[in-house]
């Protein structure tokens, strides 16, 4: 199967064909994917170098002349390298973009911590006005990166990743997916989650939320499923745990509720290897969810 | 030198004293308060193609202050040339003012940025200059104005390695020098950006003749650098 990343120089270069205000800014990471459109397009498709301070700061310049920045680099380059500019020179200038990554927490463990962002949507969270996009499949991808750079001039980040799900499923660029229906709780699984999730909760009488767009997030679909279910929620996100657990508390703040935020861990495991051992390490695979979602549901029921 | 009819009366060069007191009460402004105002003041005087009915257009020069830091000579600039009401001045810093201590672009008509973190101006000047150049406005221009200390921030260097080989003609940088840089080195500004293929000149940031003949220098294919020298900042 090809990857999110495969889609995103063809889906992008289509975009600069149809609609004169898309430019693509790109910091050396990504050009080859781009050579034919920048023939077409010399002008809108920029490459500034191994420059992401430039990168974030162009791209902020070409917006506030009437243009649809699409920026791209690893997330590790994008997101916390330039973090000023992504906070000033977009936000406070009140400036739009759409900032694609990837590389994701850990899509390449071999190349170690400088290539791991686990904490970039933690990061866009202590900012305002950032419409964040977490596709689980790349052809998930492809329709959200469409909806991110028709988003007028908003600040866009759509999260590519090497982890995907089996299968693609709609996505409207705004609202949660219930996937299954259950009584004992309810699952929020975000992007490449799913079949973990899916998996982990088999047999399991839950909820199951699929999360692909999750900022803002989708606070009326969460308390929707908690009239149906028990309020007991788990959130499992790609990134740093607990990215989420804010937003769900203040989604159910007139509720009595429980949340378990499962994620990426804090601590640098300091290892290579492969991505399924960092999947594991980080507890994120079927049997190691399937042991903390399922503790965690039983000690509400005790309760 | 041409004023503006603003409230039934003009302001010119020598109205730009009175109305920084009205933001600051000091009898007389030190250098570091007037270190951009001989710059700011021949560039919308005399070299800007902007003006404050002409802010909606895409083809207007673009200015960017990036030295947001001590703004009162822009803001009397902005108010002599009729972009704001002087009596917004008064108000300079006050909660409820649109001008504060480091300017906001949606607060102050006129401000192509909001500025005060330094470092930034530059590379939003250079897609800037981009941006007008892939819609096709080509008489369109971009000033950015940096302070000779706020050259220590890499930001910048990031954005004038790239300006010069991508021959951002329509790009100019006016650094403003008032000696207050640690760690420079004699001639070390202009000679930055020469090496990165800008067109530079330094000349005395006070004299507006010499000011004027540097900004208008003809630089083909390549941007340009106007190092102005002023009083330096401990002096």
């Amino acid at each position: 199967m090809d990857t999110m990343r495969d889609r995103f120089a063809p889906v992008v270069s289509r975009l600069l064909d149809e609609d004169p205000r898309v430019a693509v800014v790109l910091a050396e990471i990504g050009v080859d994917g781009f050579a034919e459109a920048r023939r077409r397009h010399p002008d809108r498709v920029i490459n500034v170098g191994i420059r992401e301070q430039l990168l974030v700061g162009a791209a902020a310049g070409l917006a506030l002349t009437g243009l649809r920045p699409v920026v791209h680099t690893f997330a590790s380059f994008l997101v916390e390298r330039p973090f000023e500019q992504v906070k000033l020179d977009l936000g406070h200038q009140d400036a739009g973009a759409v900032l694609v990554s990837a590389a994701a927490s850990f899509d390449w463990p071999a190349g170690g911590y400088t290539h791991m962002a686990p904490g970039d949507v933690a990061l866009l969270d202590t900012l305002d006005g950032w419409t964040v996009h977490v596709p689980g499949h790349p052809d998930e991808a492809a329709a959200l990166l469409r909806h991110a750079v028709a988003a007028g001039d908003d600040k866009v980040y759509v999260r590519l990743s090497v982890q995907s799900n089996g299968e693609g499923l709609p996505v409207d660029g705004a609202r949660f997916r219930t996937v299954r229906e259950g009584g004992s709780g309810v699952v929020v699984a975000v992007g490449p989650m799913l079949d973990a999730v899916l998996a982990a909760t088999e047999g399991l009488d839950t909820t199951v939320l699929y999360a692909t767009t999750v900022r803002p997030f989708d606070a009326e679909a969460l308390r929707r499923a908690v009239r149906v279910a028990r309020p007991d929620v788990v959130l499992v996100e790609p990134y740093l745990a607990g990215t989420s657990t804010a937003a769900a508390s203040d989604a159910l703040s007139d509720v009595p509720h429980r949340v378990l935020g499962l994620g990426v861990g804090r601590r640098e495991l300091r290892r290579y290897g492969q991505l399924a051992e960092h999947i594991a390490a980080h507890g994120l695979d079927a049997r190691s969810l399937r042991e903390r979602i399922g503790g965690f549901l039983e000690a509400g029921v005790r309760a | 030198m041409t004023t503006i009819e603003e409230r039934g009366r003009t302001y010119g060069y020598a109205d730009l004293p009175a109305l920084m007191r009205r933001m600051t009460g000091d009898e007389k402004h030190g250098p570091a308060a007037t270190s951009t105002l001989d710059v700011l003041w021949v560039l919308y005087d005399r070299v800007l193609r902007v003006g404050p009915e002409g802010m909606d257009d895409p083809g207007r020069d673009r200015f960017l202050l990036s030295k947001g830091h001590g703004p009162m000579a822009y803001y009397a600039v902005l108010a002599a040339k009729g972009f704001l009401p002087v009596e917004w001045l008064d108000g300079f810093g006050a909660y409820d003012s649109p001008l504060g201590h480091h300017p906001d672009r949606t607060l102050v008509p006129g401000a192509e940025i909001g500025s005060g973190s330094l470092g930034h101006g530059l590379p939003i000047a250079v897609g800037t200059a981009l941006g007008l150049r892939a819609q096709g406005l080509d008489a369109a221009r971009v000033w950015v104005l940096i302070g000779d200390a706020e050259l220590d921030e890499g930001s910048n260097h990031e954005a004038i390695a790239f300006a010069g080989p991508a021959g951002l003609e329509r790009l100019h940088t006016v650094v403003v020098d008032n000696a207050s840089a640690t760690h420079a080195r004699p001639g070390g500004i202009a000679a930055r950006f020469e090496a990165a293929g800008w067109s530079a000149v330094t000349v005395d940031g006070r004299d507006h003749e010499a000011l004027y003949a540097a900004f208008t220098a003809p630089h083909p294919g390549r941007p340009h650098v106007v190092v102005a020298r002023v009083e330096p900042k401990s002096a």
